[in-house]
């Protein structure tokens, strides 16, 4: 990693003092993980550079990563020896303490001097692109020159050299880099204080509070500070792309006005669940994901058991810890279970609920296994009552910031609308001797229709209960 | 181990022989101290026996605890339950004086199936109590005694009506020792009975077919009118319903009567078979269903002959037995099926099965009984082969056939020859009475659309939906090659997670492939992986030559091709397409189906030019190959980790350079920084090289190399009995056919008793990596090698020095990192590529047997599973 800073005040020299680097000598110190060397390209009146270079080691960086966890090559090459990150941070406060604390005992004067001064960084991974270098430096006084290093293609988090130029005193720039540059790079760090948050206040006075990106740095900031176990499984989330997680993203983007569309959601699945009688005694939640549904049912009294079916162990660990399973005595109604299962699979544990529910489940199945879940979810579990929710795409014109034919999430596998659904819905209820009717869900638009679309399944012959 | 029987005792001429079935769960009734657990040791196993008193010690420390007695019988149940349900003989060492006492014994055999035996010790009190006091510890008093020889004196007479099938009575304390217990077989078990058979669907009647029919099996009369024999021995096996419906009930019964009564045949019973029976004797049934045409051609017999075969059919019919269990137990047959946990029990329960199969209780639109599908539940290691509902096609289905195909509805008598599976049918000569039902595929599932050739196989569309409890939990996989596969429950679920949110519809999925580990660390200075490790490891394992495959830097993918619509349909359930393109991790290997479907053409295309359909008499193919380039597939991986580093690297290492340049030129002492710096700077540039080589610009299918290195499997074949040298040289006649799109991999042989061969081939190594490539792979000679320890890996690689940069980073070959980098934990890897690799052969040895698709999918399930382990993923 490689930092220069460069001061054309009067007597640049006096930047040595300032650093406490002698400009005519090379200066090493062992760092956690790798060496720090800091030396002098030039060093004149009129102009002095100093130049830290960090050797970063990449043996040590992941020394005891692998134990017993799943991580991926990207741990073991990555761009860590080289961009700014983090570790430049840390890098700074153990080699520039006394620069960074503004202090200085052969120059306090100096320490206090807005200089000249301009620091170099040839390569920063900027996720945001050069607008958020921009927002983050421009409201400190930082003029900001970017240049985008020739990638083999541009990935989705660019590589820049950033030069930032201002007049300041010198501990006021290693402050803004010391909590800039983690912010900036957003990305996996290895190594974290216990004492994040005070660092960050610390760093920040005088700044930080009226900085208009506050909350962007703060969030940036300690995100990527949390203790190691937080980050594996941050890790794995990014990488496993959980469709529950997304979908609360996706509705805080596009929920309409009020309640988010999340919220509505459940309200429509809890009213076509209970329909025009009261609520079925036992409900199956397939695709129960981190457990909304099934919170929101055990509030509602005359439910005597709930069963939740996901098929990601991870959202099934999440559920428990929301519905606190662990610590429910089992007097508690309704009794909630929670099951790993699959919609494409046949499940003998699925089969004679009253009412399943299965919400924003089906675009997530791949078209090719549309048969088997059709087969697994009506043929087989075959619940009495069956509510399915799904996007309608037709609405997606109406969602901001979603691109033309762009789906709400990744791993929506399609989205139909509402022809498409409800052919679908009327052949599977033909083939399986269900009734089906529709429902809107969220605010309906006169041309495009409600956001959402429900459909509700009532086995023939059995029907929905009728209150008298 | 199981523990020997004791040796008999006395043998002598007063020797009494009492006989209890092989499966039974057999009471020993009588007082305390009559001497009950000493004929036991002397009968049974030590295991055999579940005892009251030891189970009150287990829960008591002290085997005379009363007050523990609830307790320990429910420990007792507990145990002989288990027995029981692994078919296990179990005696009950208790008293068991009082019916409530025998109650719930003799329901727990009922539960299971199991017939129940009472021992009974007649022996007065004062010879109890005697031996009680003699051998101590059994200090409650008499009166205790005395109860329990009141209470047994008074059940004895009840014992059979309570449910005992037999009662033995030993008295007084001699008896019991001149007493030997000898088990017989369950009138079901004819284990030893090999067959060759020729299993026979519900006769009914079609006297002229069955003549046909055992006349185009090979079977004749003896003489002008005696019994049909076989000329090789071969037997036939009836499935009942011989009576009812058809033209010829008494011809028909007679042909299987004597052929049974001449030892050329079996026959187990029927369900129309026993009513005609019923009535015959003179109880009320309905005549219906076909029993009118029975009586009727009795009621034509002259008196004598109607008498005569009256006697003689009551008699046959009656001493039938409700099911077989043949051939060690490789064949089950019954007349209308028989599930797992019933074959080789006698109970009421189990005789209505065979006769009746499952049945909810209600009736269907036609008035006849719903039937539980038991043949899609079933999980039997036994073939069953069964009759009794008519269906148009005799299909597998799990390990079991209805061979009923309605020949007295206008179908067809058929016969399985068994153990060759082949079907042997005669058409009906015309419908001889109308079908009370249109004739249903088996039970429960969707009915066939005309006749099972136009539609996929029952068997496929049973498999269009796997079961959960097939895969789910912690699993053992057999395997051939290898030791049972264990795969961990959470392993599973991660499997489970794949499985159901990114893989290809599984029926494609007939094999994933193992991962492979890396040569051990090389201590050489200049090197991690080097080709000496691999020969060395493979000398060590008794391999003395192998081959050594250019390795192809790209992804890896499973790829099944079809020739055509038939074969996909056939083989793979399915034609909505002629093929698969898979990751390793069964995921779709490309995004847009339409280059997939473009690949298989061209893939189908070079098999036909290349002349490999008609060689290999297959209609299909799955091959394990390499698709280049690496950006192909990892274009993300590329452009979000790969060229970033690169980029980075070489911009920060720019800047680094140049300043530590003017810091010399001003006399810093900065020389050995520089030093550094540049070696670095070269680092990055040759890291940059690395990955970009394997990069390259790819549209659609141009651009596009298919190399593929294993022919894993054709119609009837798993090719892993043939040397690596056939695979691939079968397959770059693929390369030959279309090089456009297929690349032939390049091989040498080297023989590792051979320095120069050896020497050679690392001198090929050394030339290829240091031009560009990848590395090598090392197989064994054969595809399978094994050595005293068992399978050897299937496959090493070894990877070029600048290769490994964009694993180990640009740098990892600077003295400090490479010292630390060689400690490599390679065993977990090694023995995950080996039980991977067993498991993937398996699969497709039972895909090619044309097991049921859970058999296949628990074993590429199963890969999936022991992927998910976490491994180091730069070995």
């Amino acid at each position: 990693m490689f930092l220069s800073l460069t001061t054309t005040a009067p007597l640049a020299t006096d930047l040595g003092f300032l650093l406490m680097k002698n400009p005519a000598n090379l200066y090493t110190r062992d760092l956690a993980f790798g060496k720090a060397y800091v030396f002098y390209p030039e060093a004149t009146e009129e102009r002095c550079t100093a130049v830290l270079w960090v050797e970063v080691d990449p043996v040590e960086l992941v020394r005891g990563l692998g134990k017993g966890k799943d991580i991926g090559i990207e741990q073991y090459v990555n761009d860590r020896p080289y961009v700014a990150s983090s570790l430049l941070s840390v890098a700074i406060a153990q080699v520039f303490s006394t620069a960074l604390s503004g202090r200085s005992k052969e120059r306090p004067a100096r320490a206090a001097e807005a200089l000249p001064l301009e620091a170099v960084l040839p390569a920063v991974r900027c996720t945001g692109g050069e607008e958020l270098a921009r927002a983050l430096w421009e409201p400190l006084g930082y003029e900001v020159r970017t240049d985008r290093l020739s990638a083999l293609a541009a990935g989705a988090r660019s590589v820049l050299s950033l030069r930032l130029l201002a007049t300041r005193p010198l501990h006021e720039l290693l402050e803004h880099l010391y909590v800039l540059l983690p912010v900036l790079d957003d990305a996996k760090h290895y190594f974290v204080g216990p004492d994040e948050v005070e660092k960050l206040l610390r760093r920040g006075e005088g700044w930080l509070p009226r900085h208009p990106a506050r909350e962007l740095i703060v969030r940036r900031y300690l995100r990527y500070r949390r203790p190691m176990v937080e980050l594996a499984l941050e890790r794995l989330d990014a990488d496993e792309d959980d469709p529950g997680q997304a979908q609360e993203r996706e509705d805080a983007r596009f929920g309409p006005e009020g309640a988010s569309l999340s919220a509505c959601r459940l309200d429509a699945v809890v009213s076509a669940l209970r329909g025009d009688a009261l609520i079925p005694s036992r409900i199956l939640d397939l695709g129960c994901g981190q457990g909304a549904l099934l919170e929101r049912l055990a509030r509602e009294g005359g439910v005597r058991e709930l069963v939740g079916v996901d098929v990601s162990p991870r959202c099934l660990a999440r559920a428990a810890a929301r519905l606190r399973l662990d610590s429910r005595p089992p007097s508690h109604v309704p009794a909630i279970k929670l099951l790993q299962g699959s919609a494409v699979y046949r499940d003998a544990r699925l089969k004679g609920f009253e009412a399943a529910a299965l919400v924003e489940v089906l675009e997530h199945v791949e078209p090719e296994r549309l048969p088997a879940f059709e087969r697994a979810v009506f043929g087989e579990a075959n619940p009495k009552r069956l509510v399915l929710t799904t996007p309608n795409a037709e609405f997606n014109v109406r969602m901001p910031g979603l691109r033309p034919g762009e789906r709400r999430h990744p791993d929506h596998r399609f989205e139909w609308d509402r022809e498409t659904f409800r052919v679908w819905c009327a052949r599977v209820a033909e083939t399986h001797g269900y009734h089906v009717r529709f429902l809107p869900v969220g605010p309906e638009d006169p041309q495009v229709g409600p956001p959402t679309q429900l459909a509700v399944f009532d086995l023939s012959g059995a029907g929905p209960r009728r209150s008298a | 181990m199981t523990d020997a029987l004791p040796a008999s005792p006395d043998r002598g001429p007063a020797a009494k022989v009492i006989t209890v079935p092989a499966f039974s769960l057999v009471l020993l009734v009588g007082a305390s101290g009559c001497g009950k657990s000493t004929f036991g040791a002397r009968n049974f196993r030590p295991t055999e026996i579940v005892g009251s008193d030891h189970c009150r010690g287990v829960v008591s420390d002290d085997e005379t605890d009363q007050s523990a007695s609830r307790e320990a019988f429910d420990l007792l149940y507990h145990i002989a339950g288990v027995r029981l349900r692994r078919g296990l003989l179990t005696v009950i060492d208790a008293t068991n004086v009082r019916p409530d006492s025998r109650r719930p014994l003799l329901e727990l055999a009922r539960a299971h199936d199991a017939l129940a035996v009472a021992i009974v010790f007649d022996v007065t009190e004062r010879d109890c109590i005697a031996r009680n006091a003699a051998r101590g510890g059994r200090d409650f008093g008499p009166h205790v005694v005395r109860t329990h020889c009141r209470e047994l004196r008074a059940s004895l007479r009840h014992l059979r009506s309570e449910g005992f099938r037999y009662v033995h009575v030993l008295e007084g304390l001699e008896e019991p020792n001149r007493t030997r217990v000898e088990r017989t077989p369950l009138w079901t078990d004819r284990r030893g009975e090999t067959g060759p058979f020729d299993i026979i669907g519900d006769v009914h009647g079609c006297g002229d077919e069955l003549e046909a029919l055992l006349a185009r099996l090979g079977y004749s009369p003896d003489g002008a009118s005696g019994p049909y024999r076989h000329a090789a021995g071969r037997r036939a096996v009836f499935l009942g319903d011989l009576v009812d419906r058809g033209p010829r009930v008494v011809d028909s019964a007679r042909i299987v009567m004597d052929m049974v009564g001449a030892g050329s045949a079996l026959c187990v019973p029927g369900n129309h078979d026993l009513k005609l029976l019923r009535h015959l004797r003179g109880r009320p049934v309905k005549v219906s269903h076909g029993l009118e045409a029975s009586l009727a051609q009795l009621e034509a017999l002259p008196a004598e002959a109607r008498e005569a075969f009256v006697e003689r059919y009551c008699e046959f019919v009656d001493a039938l037995v409700s099911h077989f269990v043949l051939d060690g137990g490789k064949l089950v047959v019954a007349h209308a099926g028989m599930k797992e946990e019933y074959q080789g029990r006698a109970s009421t329960r189990v005789r209505d099965f065979a006769l009746y199969g499952e049945t909810t209780g209600e009736s269907d639109e036609f008035g006849l009984p719903v039937r539980l599908d038991w043949a899609a539940a079933y999980r039997g290691a036994a073939a069953v082969v069964y009759g009794h509902t008519p269906c148009p096609e005799a299909e597998w289905l799990n390990g079991t056939m209805n061979v009923d195909t309605g020949c007295v509805f206008g179908g067809k008598l058929t016969a399985l020859r068994y153990p060759e599976r082949e079907l042997v049918q005669v058409p009906a000569r015309c419908a001889y009475v109308r079908s009370p039902r249109p004739l249903a595929s088996a039970a429960g599932t969707a009915p066939a659309q005309e006749g099972a050739a136009a539609g996929p196989s029952l068997q496929w569309r049973h498999d269009e939906l796997l079961d959960l409890a097939d895969v789910h939990g912690k699993r053992v996989i057999e395997t051939r090659l290898s030791h049972p596969v264990t795969v961990p429950a959470e392993h599973a679920a991660a499997a489970l997670e794949v499985m159901s949110r990114f893989a290809v519809d599984p029926r494609w999925i007939i094999y994933l492939p193992p991962t492979m580990s890396p040569a051990a660390a090389s201590k050489r200075v200049d090197c991690l992986e080097h080709p000496d490790e691999v020969f060395r490891y493979f000398r060590e394992h008794g391999v003395k030559r192998v081959v050594c495959e250019e390795k192809h830097m790209g992804s890896r993918a499973v790829i099944v091709a079809c020739r055509d619509e038939a074969a996909a349909g056939r083989r793979f359930g399915t034609a909505a397409r002629l093929g698969a393109c898979l990751t390793r991790t069964g995921r779709p290997f490309f995004e847009d189906p339409a280059t997939e479907g473009a690949l298989l053409a061209r893939l189908r295309a070079a098999f036909e030019r290349a002349g490999l359909w008609t060689e290999l008499d297959t209609d299909w193919a799955c091959l394990d190959a390499e698709v280049l380039p690496w950006n192909a597939r990892a274009r993300a991986l590329v452009e979000d980790l790969y060229a970033p580093v690169g980029e980075a690297g070489a911009a920060t290492l720019r800047a680094a350079r140049g300043s530590a340049g003017s810091a010399l030129a001003r006399g810093v002492d900065v020389g050995a920084l520089s030093e550094g710096l540049a070696r670095h700077a070269a680092a990055v540039d040759r890291y940059r090289e690395a990955y970009r080589r394997y990069c390259w610009e790819v549209q659609g299918l141009e651009g596009l190399r298919v190399a593929p290195f294993h022919l894993l499997a054709t119609e009837g074949k798993v090719h892993a009995d043939r040397e690596h040298v056939w695979h691939l040289s079968m397959l770059a006649r693929l390369a030959e056919a279309d090089p456009t799109s297929f690349r032939a991999t390049v091989w040498r042989e080297v023989d590792l008793e051979s320095e120069s061969s050896t020497a050679a081939a690392t001198a090929w190594w050394e030339e290829s990596t240091a031009a560009g490539a990848e590395g090598m792979v090392v197989k064994p000679w054969t595809f399978v090698a094994r050595d005293a320890e068992g399978l050897v890996q299937p496959a090493l690689k070894c990877r070029g020095r600048e290769y490994l940069r964009i694993i180990y980073g640009p740098t990892y070959l600077e003295p400090g990192s490479l010292d630390r980098l060689r400690v490599r934990r390679l065993g977990l890897k090694r023995s995950l590529a080996l039980r991977e690799f067993a498991l993937g052969v398996e699969a497709l040895e039972r895909f090619v047997r044309g097991e049921p698709l859970r058999r296949v999918h628990e074993c590429v399930f199963g890969v999936l599973a022991l992927e998910s382990e976490p491994v180091d993923p730069r070995l």
